[in-house]
């Protein structure tokens, strides 16, 4: 028998309604640690709402009502007495348009942890140096780290945004659609990263690129119009799932 | 991404190439084994067969999955679909490798008629250096060798008609060298099989290197049919 995997997240019988509408009917899923998930389906099924859930991004949207727990390790992040702004350094949100601030791109890297208090300049410039090599684009910018991170091109400024969000040190990074905004040379150059980074931190990432998710993930959950399909190995959902609706979705028969 | 499925590529085409070796092996093993009237290594060549079948299935295991998961296209896609096809041709060289293995067990005091063993012998030696060359050319995915090769083939067929001629002759004077002679003709056509399935994997290293497939010397044109 395999040992069985760490798992770092779990999350049992997740609803959420907006207002009336219910987006997510029960979600039950867990993530091994240090493992790339990969959450796929249609538009509208819900798999970016489950994964806004992991950090509680939907706290900022009104009127969404969630039940069911979700744990990060032990601690259940709903309740009442959880650290929000501990939790998302914790779990940390790369989002689809890369959105660096107007800032320098040392300042950028560095903003989680000017927030947590940190001044000492060396601790600084080593973390921005290591997080910007773990994002591989510490060579695209180690000469102009102080100019703007408007100023570089849309690859490149995804990398930096992965670089703030690895400076602050998360377990799990979110990923929500990182690449559709990219060309295919940014997207590999992302993608081969984010199988560097896994040896360190647990990924999760919605997709809309089948190739994607075959290509990086170990495991791989469908969903549909607010329910979770299946969930399995990569290996298995791409040449033998187990249900129709799974293998319709990924051969292109709908959606 | 790009790194990881590399790595798994030149895996593929690693382990695609033991398997060549261990089917030339098998077929040097068999002839030697029919040859030297050696049922021991004959065995051996019987009893190791299925290494080659496990091989042959864990390299389409292996590329099913690289197509599934990677979605390959152009010279990644062609190396894929190459092992698929020539691993299969490899498979069944081997088991023409264990019909004369099993050839030299069934043997038990016929007749012997040297001067056929002779070409027998020079026949396995022709089929096995053209097993090697292949191999080597698909390695170095020389097509243009593989062509000359695949040419050599015409050797083979005429050891193979000029064994049967000789065993026709021998059965009509000698009646006693029928069983014998029976076994000479099928092991000369099981050589000459695997030598159409050189072919094959030829055809192979073409459509690696160029994208082509072609058809390397046909039997039907060689016949005159």
């Amino acid at each position: 028998m395999a040992t069985e995997k760490e798992k770092i997240i779990t999350t049992s019988d997740v609803h959420l309604f907006y207002g009336k509408t219910e987006a997510l009917k029960g979600i039950s899923l867990d993530f091994n640690k240090n493992e790339i998930t990969a959450l796929i389906g249609p538009s509208g099924c819900g798999k970016s709402t489950y994964l806004r859930t992991l950090n509680r991004m939907n706290d900022l949207i009104p009127n969404v009502t969630i039940t069911g727990t979700v744990k990060l390790g032990t601690q259940n992040i709903y309740a009442p007495d959880t650290d929000v702004v501990e939790l998302r350094k914790d779990v940390g949100m790369v989002f689809q348009q890369p959105l660096p601030f107007p800032f320098s791109i040392y300042d950028n890297v560095i903003y989680g942890l000017r927030l947590a208090g940190v001044k000492d300049r060396q601790v600084l410039d080593q973390a921005v140096e290591t997080s910007l090599k773990q994002a591989a684009v510490w060579d695209d910018v180690k000469d102009k780290l102080h100019e703007s991170a408007l100023s570089l091109s849309g690859g490149q400024q995804q990398r930096v945004c992965i670089a703030r969000v690895l400076a602050a040190k998360p377990k799990v990074i979110l990923m929500d659609e990182p690449t559709s905004a990219l060309d295919p040379i940014s997207t590999a150059k992302i993608e081969n990263m984010l199988l560097e980074l896994r040896d360190d931190y647990t990924i999760i990432l919605v997709t809309h690129s089948m190739h994607q998710a075959s290509r990086i993930s170990d495991r791989t959950a469908f969903f549909l119009q607010g329910e979770l399909i299946e969930a399995d190995a990569t290996k298995k959902i791409f040449m033998d799932p187990s249900k129709k609706q799974t293998e319709d979705y990924i051969t292109g028969r709908f959606g | 991404m790009r790194r990881m499925f590399e790595d798994e590529l030149k895996d593929l085409h690693v382990r695609f190439s033991e398997m060549g070796m261990m089917v030339n092996e098998a077929v040097y093993k068999s002839v030697k084994s029919f040859i030297n009237h050696d049922k021991d290594l004959a065995r051996q060549v019987i009893k190791d067969d299925h290494k080659i079948n496990e091989r042959e299935m864990d390299l389409e295991n292996r590329s099913f999955e690289m197509v599934a998961l990677q979605q390959p296209v152009t010279t990644d896609l062609r190396l894929i679909v190459t092992v698929m096809k020539a691993s299969s041709d490899l498979e069944r060289m081997g088991d023409h490798a264990v019909s004369i293995a099993k050839s030299t067990i069934r043997v038990k005091g016929n007749t012997r008629v040297p001067a056929i063993e002779k070409d027998l012998g020079e026949m396995a030696g022709v089929v096995k250096k053209m097993v090697e060359e292949s191999l080597d050319a698909y390695v170095k995915e020389q097509a243009d060798r593989a062509v000359k090769i695949a040419d050599e083939d015409h050797h083979v067929n005429h050891y193979s008609r000029k064994i049967y001629e000789q065993c026709i002759k021998n059965m009509q004077d000698d009646p006693d060298t029928v069983v014998g002679s029976m076994d000479y003709m099928l092991v000369a056509s099981y050589l000459e099989r695997i030598g159409d399935y050189v072919t094959n994997i030829c055809e192979w290293v073409v459509y690696l290197k160029k994208g082509k497939l072609v058809e390397l010397n046909s039997n039907a044109k060689e016949d005159n049919f």
